[in-house]
C-alpha cells in the first residue's frame, strides 16, 4: 500500500461518527481497495487505514475509527475514538483534519457529536452522508445555514453511490490548504449531565432552524418492524434466520469444499509423480498439502457464515437482534448485547471475543467473553464431520430427519446450553450481587445492504483465515510430521514405523491420564497440536495413521478410524470437543482483551475441567452400553 | 411514525392540559408523550451516569415519545421513538424519563 504514496509525510484525515452513519461506506468509497486492516497497539480494537489521492493531488491517510455517541468514552472502542479526536492515541501522528460522519436522516444525536468534537478545537468538516435517503424522503436541509450555525464547513454525501463523494473531496483539499498543525487538545474534560444536555438541545435548535421534515416521512422501517419486532412473530423470525443460517453453512458450501478438496488432491497427487518415495514427498504430500488443505477446505463455510452476519448488519437487523434476545440472556446472566458476539463464535470466537467491546459494562463483557469459545466454532466442524461420518449410520429417523444431522446439532445445541449454563454460573457465584448493566441502543433504519461493503468485509475475513492457515497451521503440521517420522525405526523392525517415533513417545506418556476417557495414543497426540488450532488435530490424526497405515485422504481416515476406535471413544472425543479448551491464539486474545493473564488460565481451566468430566462420563455410559 | 417526526417541527407546542407525569418505563405499549424531566435515579448505574447516558441518546426535555415496541416476556426491553430517533431500553433504565401523555 504503501508504494503507491509519494515520499513525503502524508497528510491524515480521521472520519468520525456514531455507529451506523456510514463510515464505513465512505472509507471503502474514498480508499477503494488500498485499504489495511490491524489493531490499534495495545488493544484488538480493529484498525482501518486507507490511502487516497485527492481531487489536488494530495496523498491522503484515511482512519476510519470506531463509531461513537459522544466524547465520553466507556468501551475500548470509544476510547480510541476518543484519544484520536483529542490527538492523544498512542502511537499515532494527531490527524490534519477530522471529517465527522453523520447520517443526514437522523441528524439529531450527531448535531451533538459535532458540537462536542467542535469544542476540542481540532480542524474539522462535517459530512452529511446518506444524503440520498434524505432527498428521497423529501427532507430538505439547508447546508448553509446548517453550516453557518455549527461554524464548520459542511458538505453533503453518498457513500454508496459512484461519484457521491466528490464534494467531499474537494472540501478536504480546501480544509488541507489552509494553515494547520496536527496538534493534541489540551484542556478538555468531559461534560457532566448538564453540560451534554446543553449541547443537545443546542444540537435541537440547529437541527429545527435548518432541517425540514417531510409531510409524509418514510414508514419501511416502522412496518417492517411491527413484524420483525413483533414480541411473537419476530423471535420466531430470528430462529427462523438462524436455522436458514445453518442450513446455508452446511448445504452452499458443499460444493466449493467439494472443489477446494479435488484441487489439493490432485495437487498430492501430482507432486508424486515429481518427486521420487521418500521422507521429502511424504513431508510434502502427508504434512503440508494434506495438513494445510484439510483446513482450507473450510474457507467456504466461514464466508457463507459471515456473509450471513455481514448482510444482517448491514441491513440493520443485528440491534434488533439483540432487542429481541435481551430477556432471554439476561435469564442465563448475559447482556442482550452479547448475542451478536456469541452468534459470531460460531463462525471463531476470535472475531465473537473481539467483537464483545461493543459491551460497554466489564461484567457483562467478562462473561460473554468467558463463554465465546463454547459456542461451536467452525473449527470444530472438522472434527465433528470426520467423527460422525465414521461412527453415525447414516440413516434418516422419523422418516424426515438424517440421524447424522441430528447429532450434528445435538452437538451444537450443548455448546449453546453449556454456554448459558457456564454464565448461570458465573453471576450466580462470581459477579454475586452486582446489578444488572442497562440495555441501550440504537435501532437504526433498515438499509438495503451495500454490495461493496458486503464483499470488502467478506474478502478481509477471509484473507485473515488463509493466513493463519498459511502460518500457524502450516507450521503445527510441520511440527507434527516431524514428531512422527523421527526417528526412523531400527534395521528390522517389526512394528509399523510410527511406534519408534518421537510423537508415539509423547502419546503413550499421555496415556494414564487420557486412558480412562476412551482415548488412545494416537489421538492423545492430536490433541497437543489441536491446541494450535482444533482443526488440525484432524489433519494430525490424518497424518499420524497416513504414515502408520500409508493411507491419507480424509475418507479413508474415516474408514481406518471406524475400524481401530470403538463407539464408545469416539462418542468421548465428540463430547470432548464440545468444551476442549483449544486453540491458542482464542487464549491469546482472551488474555488481551481481558487485560489478564489470570481470567485466561482460568477459562483455560473450566474448560478443560468440563471437556475431562463430558468425556470421562460419556466414554464411561458408553461402556457400561456395551459399546466400548 | 409521522407523530413522532411532526414534533421535530418548530411549531409543536406543549399539550395545552397538563396530566400529571408518568415514569416511561411504566407506560404502556403505544403511549405517546412529551418528556418532562430526565431524573438521576438510583439502579444498575451511578444516578449522575444514568441520567447521562440517557441525555445523549437523546432523551431530553421536550423530546416528543412513542412507544413502539416491547418484548415478550414482562413486555422488556422496549424500543422508543425519540424525536425520530428509535432507542432499545428496559423499563428499569426507562423509569429516570418522566413523560406527560400527549392525545
Ligand atoms: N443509501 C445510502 N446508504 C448508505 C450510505 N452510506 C452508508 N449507507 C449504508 O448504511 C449502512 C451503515 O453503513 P456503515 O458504513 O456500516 O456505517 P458505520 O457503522 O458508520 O461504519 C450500510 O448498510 C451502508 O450500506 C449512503 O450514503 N447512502
Ligand atoms: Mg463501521
Amino acid at each position: 500500500m504503501n508504494e503507491m504514496l509519494p515520499l513525503g509525510r502524508d497528510l491524515r484525515v480521521a472520519l468520525v461518527g456514531r455507529p451506523n452513519c456510514g463510515k464505513t461506506a465512505l472509507f471503502n468509497a474514498l480508499t477503494g481497495s488500498r485499504q489495511k486492516v490491524a489493531n490499534y497497539p495495545g488493544v484488538t480494537v480493529e484498525r482501518k487505514e486507507g490511502a487516497l489521492a485527492t481531487p489536488a493531488g494530495r496523498a491522503v491517510k484515511l482512519l476510519d475509527l470506531p463509531g461513537t455517541y459522544s466524547l465520553r468514552a466507556r468501551s475500548p472502542d470509544e476510547v480510541v475514538t476518543r484519544d484520536a479526536v483529542l490527538g492523544r492515541l498512542a502511537g499515532e501522528v494527531p490527524p490534519d483534519l477530522f471529517v465527522c460522519v453523520g447520517d443526514a436522516t437522523n441528524l439529531r444525536l450527531c448535531l451533538r457529536l459535532v458540537l462536542e468534537i467542535k469544542r476540542t478545537g481540532q480542524p474539522m468538516v462535517f459530512a452529511l452522508n446518506m444524503f440520498d435517503i434524505a432527498r428521497h424522503r423529501g427532507m430538505s436541509i439547508d447546508v448553509e445555514r446548517l453550516e453557518a450555525e455549527l461554524g464548520v464547513p459542511v458538505v453533503t454525501s453518498v457513500a454508496v453511490r459512484r461519484g457521491g463523494t466528490a464534494a467531499l473531496l474537494d472540501k478536504i483539499d480546501e480544509a488541507l490548504a489552509a494553515p494547520h498543525s496536527p496538534h493534541v487538545a489540551e484542556g478538555w474534560s468531559e461534560p457532566d449531565a448538564a453540560g451534554v444536555r446543553r449541547l443537545q438541545k443546542e444540537a435541537d435548535r440547529i437541527l429545527r432552524a435548518s432541517v425540514q421534515h417531510p409531510e409524509a416521512p418514510d414508514t419501511v422501517t416502522a412496518r417492517l418492524d411491527k413484524v420483525l419486532l413483533h414480541p411473537v412473530a419476530g423471535l420466531a423470525i430470528l430462529l427462523a434466520v438462524l436455522f436458514l443460517m445453518f442450513q446455508a453453512v452446511f448445504t452452499w458450501a458443499a460444493p466449493a469444499m467439494e472443489l477446494i478438496k479435488a484441487g489439493f488432491d490432485a495437487l498430492g497427487l501430482w507432486v508424486g509423480t515429481l518427486l521420487p518415495d521418500g521422507l521429502l514427498l511424504s513431508f510434502i504430500q502427508n504434512g503440508l498439502i494434506a495438513g494445510v488443505g484439510s483446513v482450507l477446505v473450510f474457507l467456504p463455510q466461514i464466508l457463507v457464515l459471515f456473509l450471513f452476519i455481514l448482510l444482517l448488519e448491514d441491513f440493520g437487523y443485528m440491534s434488533r437482534a439483540a432487542f429481541l434476545m435481551d430477556k432471554i440472556m439476561g435469564g442465563a446472566g448475559l447482556h442482550g448485547r452479547a448475542f451478536i458476539p456469541l452468534l459470531s463464535s460460531f463462525a471463531c470466537a476470535i472475531p465473537g471475543i473481539m467483537s464483545t467491546r461493543v459491551i460497554d459494562s466489564r461484567r457483562d463483557r467478562l462473561a460473554t467473553i468467558l463463554v465465546a469459545p463454547l459456542m461451536t466454532c467452525s473449527a470444530r466442524i472438522p472434527v465433528y464431520t470426520l467423527i460422525i461420518g465414521a461412527f453415525i449410520p447414516d440413516r434418516t429417523v422419523g422418516g424426515l430427519f438424517s440421524l447424522q444431522g441430528l447429532v450434528m446439532f445435538g452437538l451444537y445445541a450443548a455448546g449453546i446450553a453449556s454456554a448459558l449454563g457456564v454464565s448461570f454460573l458465573l453471576k450466580k457465584f462470581l459477579f454475586q450481587g452486582a446489578p444488572p448493566e442497562p440495555f441501550m441502543l440504537e435501532l437504526p433504519d433498515y438499509k438495503r445492504p451495500d454490495a461493496r461493503n458486503v464483499l470488502m468485509g467478506l474478502y478481509q475475513r477471509g484473507v485473515i483465515f488463509v493466513k493463519r492457515a498459511g502460518t500457524t497451521i502450516l507450521a503445527m503440521m510441520c511440527v507434527i510430521w516431524v514428531l512422527a517420522s523421527v526417528p526412523r525405526p531400527p534395521e528390522g523392525a517389526t512394528e509399523p514405523a510410527i511406534e519408534y517415533s518421537l510423537a508415539a513417545a509423547i502419546g503413550h506418556a499421555m496415556e494414564p491420564v487420557i486412558k480412562p476417557i476412551g482415548f488412545n495414543w494416537q489421538i492423545g497426540v492430536a490433541l497437543i497440536p489441536g491446541m494450535a488450532a482444533r482443526e488440525v488435530a484432524v489433519a494430525s490424526l490424518g497424518t499420524v495413521y497416513a504414515i502408520e497405515n500409508a493411507e491419507e485422504a480424509p475418507e479413508t481416515l474415516g474408514a481406518a478410524l471406524a475400524g481401530k476406535w470403538s463407539l464408545a471413544t469416539a462418542l468421548a472425543l465428540l463430547a470432548w470437543y464440545v468444551f476442549a479448551p483449544q486453540c491458542a491464539s482464542t487464549l491469546v486474545v482472551v488474555r488481551k482483551e481481558t487485560g489478564s493473564l489470570a481470567w485466561m488460565w482460568f477459562l483455560f481451566g473450566y474448560m478443560l475441567a468440563l471437556a475431562y468430566a463430558a468425556a470421562f462420563a460419556t466414554y464411561q455410559l458408553a461402556v457400561l452400553a456395551g459399546l466400548g | 411514525m409521522s407523530a413522532s417526526t411532526d414534533c421535530l417541527r418548530p411549531t409543536a407546542a406543549p399539550t395545552t392540559e397538563p396530566t400529571s407525569p408518568t415514569a416511561l418505563g411504566a407506560a404502556p405499549l403505544g403511549f405517546r408523550g412529551r418528556i418532562r424531566a430526565v431524573n438521576p435515579i438510583a439502579g444498575s448505574l451511578p444516578p449522575e451516569e444514568l441520567e447521562r447516558r440517557l441525555v445523549e441518546l437523546g432523551f431530553v426535555e421536550g423530546a416528543m415519545v412513542e412507544l413502539l415496541h416491547q418484548g415478550l416476556f414482562g413486555a422488556d426491553p422496549i424500543a422508543v421513538r425519540v424525536d425520530g430517533v428509535t432507542i432499545a431500553l428496559r423499563r428499569r433504565e426507562a423509569a429516570a424519563v418522566l413523560v406527560e401523555a400527549a392525545d
